[in-house]
């Protein structure tokens, strides 16, 4: 009987064959709702510092270096990854990657600087996001009605007159 | 520099000893995930040791506490030289999330040295696998920093050469990447 208990343990043990997976040679998918190291698109950030606001762990730094540049810097020592900044970022500029390799001899190694244009409020001087093009048409400041005319002009400002109405910039066109 | 000393004094089988300083217990059942049949870390001489004193690695979870600092420092001077330290998780390497509570010091970096660092809330047993394999040398480093800097303003006055002419209006192509 203890022999035959013995001979079964072994043939299951056989059956289950071998489930060691050869991780360090082979790399190893993760699943796809993983959430690994955020990556941030500096292209896209607005710099509304909303990631920096809801951080928990309150790894992610803001500093306004001058009126127009605004200095993102994601330190991730303590980052958990719960992906808070990428739920909120309005923009979608910070993905969770599937990245998990991140062992380094040097804390520093994780850590993602982000040097971003601003616009500047022209009440109080700080940086302030960028208006995009619909923004623009509708921002209050330089006007361009036609006062001759009696006509209300509503245009952008996503261009650059050859005659600036504000006489403090002269810039050939070629 | 660390590379030349892991491969005088680092050739043969590590013999891991694990410390958790006050974590919450998600890196220990991570770090016993690696020792399962499924993650077999035996295969490269990686064994877990019950006291300090017969280990050459100390995997640390777990921020410092204030109470548990003492403890650590303890368990890493009981480790005969040489010895490697591992920061497991994000409360190791990092503090965790709460860093900044009264109980808590910090990340273990300030009460003893560390020598790598595997951030992770918790690590994938991969990722832990892989810090004692960059330790080893049989992979590469994957953790790069990441740098913005823009080297043009992106300010339409800066750039008139950038401005080409369309139905007589100047058209901006970079203005929509602000």
């Amino acid at each position: 009987m203890y022999l035959l208990s013995k001979i079964r343990e072994t043939i299951l043990c056989l059956k289950a064959g071998r489930v060691t997976l050869p991780y360090p040679v082979n790399p190893r998918p993760v699943p796809e709702r993983f959430r690994g190291r955020p990556l941030f698109h500096p292209d896209k950030c607005i710099g509304c510092a909303g990631c920096a606001n809801n951080c928990p762990a309150r790894e992610i730094l803001i500093a306004d270096q001058c009126q127009e540049m605004r200095v993102v810097m994601y330190l991730g020592r303590r980052c958990t990854y719960c992906g808070r900044c990428a739920d909120l970022c309005p923009e979608k500029a910070i993905t969770m990657s599937h990245e998990y390799e991140n062992a380094t001899p040097k804390i520093a190694d994780i850590r993602q600087d982000l040097e971003i244009w601003m616009g500047t409020c022209q009440r109080c001087g700080r940086c302030f996001k960028n208006a995009g093009p619909l923004d623009q048409l509708m921002m209050k400041g330089y006007r361009f009605d036609d006062l001759s005319a009696e006509l209300w002009v509503y245009r952008s400002r996503a261009y650059l007159d050859k005659e600036p109405v504000v006489k403090d910039i002269d810039i050939e066109l070629g | 520099m660390l590379k030349e000393f892991l491969k005088k004094y680092f050739r043969r089988s590590l013999w891991v000893y694990h410390c958790n300083s006050g974590g919450c217990n998600g890196c220990d059942i991570e770090v016993v995930n690696v020792l399962t049949p499924y993650y077999d870390v035996e295969r490269f001489g990686i064994k877990l040791v019950g006291s300090p004193r017969h280990a050459d690695v100390m995997l640390c979870q777990g921020p410092a506490g204030r109470a548990t600092a003492s403890a650590l420092k303890r368990a890493y001077e009981a480790v005969p030289e040489p010895k490697l330290v591992f920061a497991v998780g994000s409360c190791a390497s990092g503090g965790g999330i709460w860093h900044d509570t009264y109980s808590i010091i910090g990340p273990i970096e300030k009460v003893i040295p560390v020598h790598f660092y595997i951030p992770g809330c918790p690590p994938r047993p991969e990722a832990i696998i892989y810090g004692v394999a960059l330790a080893l040398g049989l992979v590469e480093k994957k953790a790069v920093p990441m740098e913005y800097h823009p080297v043009k303003l992106p300010i339409v006055r800066y750039h008139p050469e950038d401005i080409h002419f369309q139905n007589g209006w100047p058209v901006y192509d970079r203005l929509e990447k602000i």
